[in-house]
């Protein structure tokens, strides 16, 4: 199992060194000068030249993406154009926003979705499971920013038991942050939770299929007993395989939801970045992302083994 | 005799559609009744329906009686409790009835927990004692251990801990060998008889193969279509069989195609020739540091094919016959030796040369329908080997050529347009034939062609393995672990062991002097009916004297 993480973290730290050469390439070398781009047209030539300098990009294109490797490692993204501070500033910023949200829709949605999926697949075929998966089904339909305008009006117009936007930060105020985070939260979560569900549903149903399901059953265990000890960590691996895909999701995709709550996310921070043209954000703040992403996928892969031990042999 | 277990009229239908009419029988203490039939008889719905784990939408009528108990208007609570501690069961795939992300103790302990309301520590320690009634003791350090690291039989005697784990009063055993080597089944079928006779059970045991039955049980039913067509106790059932699907039945299990008509041609260049070929495959490193280990899947193999000649090749699963197989097909390129096929080694010519060699070799496999794309016509899938050809035949040329094949091997060409699903498994394995065949080729490998197939579907795929030979001249590596399929259709057999080659020789010398042990252990571990009955005849008439 250790040597299996072992194998696994090096396969991690090869694709983040690939990514990162993906990205270098396409944001700095092709096609043109990342200077002119960030500036736009009719820029004065003695502007131009500044930029270059302050961004390095007379150095041959080799070193440059040696240096902005090593200074990533050193916690160094560079200075933002356009806000003028440390990008490492902006983003450790906005991740204080970014990774609560996201792993509370992921938590909040799981602790919804598997319960349900389970439910549904134990009455298979009944009026309930039919219900539920209907239920789901819509669940996926509506967009989250619907959801997230239908929560601001029950809970901050008609209720007024929470804020319908904004983010006091976790350090003038613990319990506002949390509240000014509920409602995003949950309106992310309940379409990923309506996925989830019918995953954990469907990958239950195949289980229970199994040769093994029905030895368990001539053992003499009852239908439930059967179910929670042979069924369902069974049915996680496909699970699993959607929490990690809606974890990348989250932690970037949710510009719609931050915007409509005014939550200084990452989401956003990439969102201006790529308007107002700023490079330097835009490609540290993608790196980071994809860094998520392979350590969530790392992580995953872990589970995947914790679950399976057939999984442990082969690397 | 009193009956420990007993099903009276027993009835079950799914949707509508009737699966068991009328099934009657009594298991006795101490005793094996034999369930015997064809695939879709029935068997497995007995037994199912004896353990009340009937599948959904199933409808059940009759008694089922255990010790004087009523099973039969028993709620699913109640079963809970007779399930695996009264009455318990072994199923056919060891591999699947074991769930993979559990310890082989844990699976044999969780029974002893829920009926017998022990500890876990307590029940883990009863664990190991009933993994030793099995044969698999301490030493083989396996409670800590999951199902894939386990052998075959390994896994089949857990699964036989697990039900017999709690000393239950019947045994229903479904299959229980059939998916196991032939040495591997002699065994499981000692324990099983070792079990029922030192315990006192009274065991249902389920099979396809009379050979089985024939010596394990002391009391046979033969079933068909859900009805139980003939019963009684084993020889004396064997020597009357009086219902003529019966008598069809036994004469099927030991069927031999017409012998050879034309006698082969030895002495003209060999068609296939296998010199010292080895292959091997990398095992996973144990660390980053360790060397590479290597398995040795086949090992300085070296044989030749006459034409029009057949040639069997048969061991256990894992000798390296399916590697070898693949190696002589071409897909898989020997790391040492060479073949050659009408002179040219396939992995030293050039593209086009290949393609022509390999219009010369087709195959059969074990599973007709995991072979065929569901989604194309039959015509489309015989059709698919002539595209080795080029385009040197035209659209109406190919379409002759397929019906033509399709009515070789007795189908008709009306078939050419149906899907994979519409035919039955016999039928399958015909067009599978005819997939081979449509490039006229001059050596079909044919790898456990009828083992997946009911004997009298066997018998019929037999006869037209014969009659291609005879009549179109085809030579045929035939590889099998069955051995009395081997002995129908073979000139010539070689058997493997580990890799190697181990004896090779005319067939019917090496079956009836086998020299090699490994061949003497295989020969005298294969079950074989009328063998049977003679030692069970001298037994009988012993003890009655």
């Amino acid at each position: 199992m250790l040597w299996f993480a072992f194998l696994r973290l090096i396969g991690l730290l090869t694709t983040l060194l690939a990514a990162s050469l993906v990205i270098f390439v396409v944001l700095e070398v092709i096609p043109g000068d990342p200077a002119e781009v960030m500036l736009g047209l009719n820029v004065q030539p003695d502007t131009l030249a500044a930029l270059r300098t302050e961004l390095g990009l007379n150095a041959p294109v080799p070193t440059r993406y040696v240096n902005w490797l090593l200074g990533m490692l050193q916690g160094e993204f560079g200075i933002s154009y356009t806000y003028s501070v440390p990008v490492s500033e902006l983003i450790g910023e906005r991740i204080q926003v970014s990774l609560p949200l996201a792993t509370g829709a992921l938590v909040l949605s799981t602790i919804i979705a598997i319960p349900i999926g389970v439910y549904s697949a134990r009455h298979h075929g009944k009026l309930i499971d039919t219900g539920i998966m209907s239920v789901t089904q819509v669940g996926i339909a509506i967009p989250n920013f619907w959801i997230a305008i239908l929560l601001v009006y029950v809970f901050a117009i008609v209720l007024r038991v929470l804020p319908a936007g904004g983010f006091p930060g976790w350090d003038v105020s613990f319990s506002g942050s949390l509240q000014a985070l509920l409602l995003p939260v949950i309106a992310l979560a309940l379409p990923q939770a309506s996925i989830l569900a019918r995953v954990m549903r469907s990958a239950l149903l195949d289980v229970l299929h199994e040769d093994y399901i029905r030895t368990a059953r001539a053992k003499g265990l009852s239908g439930k007993a059967t179910l929670w000890r042979h069924g369902v960590r069974n049915a996680l691996i496909p699970v699993l395989t959607i929490l990690g895909l809606q974890f990348s999701f989250l932690i970037a995709g949710t510009v719609i939801i931050e915007n409509l709550f005014y939550l200084p996310g990452l989401g956003r921070l990439i969102f201006q970045g790529i308007t107002q043209r700023d490079l330097i954000v835009v490609k540290s703040s993608v790196m980071l992302l994809v860094a998520l992403t392979i350590f969530v996928t790392f992580l995953v892969d872990i589970a995947y083994a914790a679950i399976d031990p057939r999984l442990r042999r082969r690397a | 005799m009193t009956s420990v277990f007993s099903a009276t009229d027993l009835c079950v239908s799914i949707a509508g559609k009737p699966i068991l009419r009328n099934v009657s029988f009594n298991l006795d203490q101490g005793k094996i009744l034999g369930l015997v039939g064809e695939s879709g008889s029935g068997k497995s719905m007995s037994a199912l329906s004896a353990m009340q784990l009937l599948p959904e939408g199933a409808n059940q009528t009759g008694d089922l009686m255990f010790e004087g108990k009523n099973l039969t208007c028993a709620a699913d609570t109640e079963m809970t409790h007779v399930r695996g501690k009264d009455i318990s069961m072994v199923f056919q795939e060891p591999l699947t009835a074991l769930n993979p992300i559990r310890t082989i103790g844990e699976q044999v302990a969780e029974g002893l927990c829920w009926h017998q309301g022990l500890s876990r520590k307590e029940a883990r320690d009863q664990a190991i004692d009933v993994l030793e009634r099995v044969g698999l003791g301490l030493e083989y350090g396996l409670t800590d251990r999951f199902p894939h690291q386990l052998s075959g039989g390994q896994r089949q005697r857990v699964v036989i801990a697990i039900a017999i784990a709690c000393k239950p009063r019947v045994l229903i055993a479904d299959e229980p060998t059939t998916a196991l080597d032939v040495t591997v089944q002699a065994q499981i079928l000692t324990l099983l008889k070792d079990i029922v006779c030192k315990e006192q059970m009274a065991m249902l045991l389920i099979s396809h193969d009379l050979a089985v039955v024939a010596d394990m049980a002391d009391n046979v039913a033969i079933m068909k279509d859900g009805v139980i067509v003939e019963r009684g106790p084993t020889c004396e059932l064997f020597d009357n069989l009086s219902h003529p699907y019966s008598r069809k039945l036994f004469a099927a299990s030991s069927y031999m195609p017409v012998p050879r008509q034309h006698p082969v041609d030895e002495i003209t260049q060999p068609l296939l020739k296998v010199n010292n070929v080895l292959r091997e495959y990398p095992l996973p490193r144990a660390s980053v540091f360790a060397r590479r280990q290597w398995h040795r899947a086949v090992q300085h193999v070296s044989f030749h094919i006459a034409p029009r000649q057949s040639i069997g090749l048969v061991g256990e699963s894992g000798c390296g016959k399916s590697t070898l197989a693949r190696t002589i097909l071409g897909l898989t390129p020997p790391n040492a030796g060479h073949i050659q096929f009408l002179g040219k080694d396939p992995y030293l010519v050039s593209r086009k040369d290949r393609q022509d060699l390999q219009l010369g070799i087709q195959a059969v496999f074990q599973d007709p329908y995991g072979s065929f794309d569901p989604r194309h016509t039959v015509e489309r899938t015989v059709g698919e080997p002539l595209h080795l050809m080029r385009n040197e035949l035209s659209h109406p040329e190919r379409k002759k050529r397929v019906h033509k094949v399709l009515e070789s091997v007795g189908l008709s060409s009306t078939d050419a347009s149906k899907y994979p699903h519409e035919f039955s498994g016999g039928q399958r394995q015909r067009i599978a034939i005819a997939r081979a065949l449509v490039t006229d080729p001059s050596l079909i490998v044919a790898d456990e062609p009828v083992s997946a197939l009911d004997v009298s579907i066997r018998a019929q795929i037999l006869d037209l393995f014969a009659d291609l030979r005879d009549r179109l001249g085809m030579a045929y590596l035939f590889i099998s672990h069955d051995l009395s399929v081997v002995q129908a259709i073979t000139d010539r057999v070689i058997v493997m062991n580990a890799g190697r080659i181990v004896e090779e020789g005319p067939t019917g010398e090496v079956f009836s002097n086998p020299r090699h042990p490994y061949t003497r252990i295989l020969v005298s571990a294969a079950p074989d009916l009328k063998e049977t009955l003679r030692r069970r005849r001298k037994k009988e008439n012993k003890d009655t004297h």
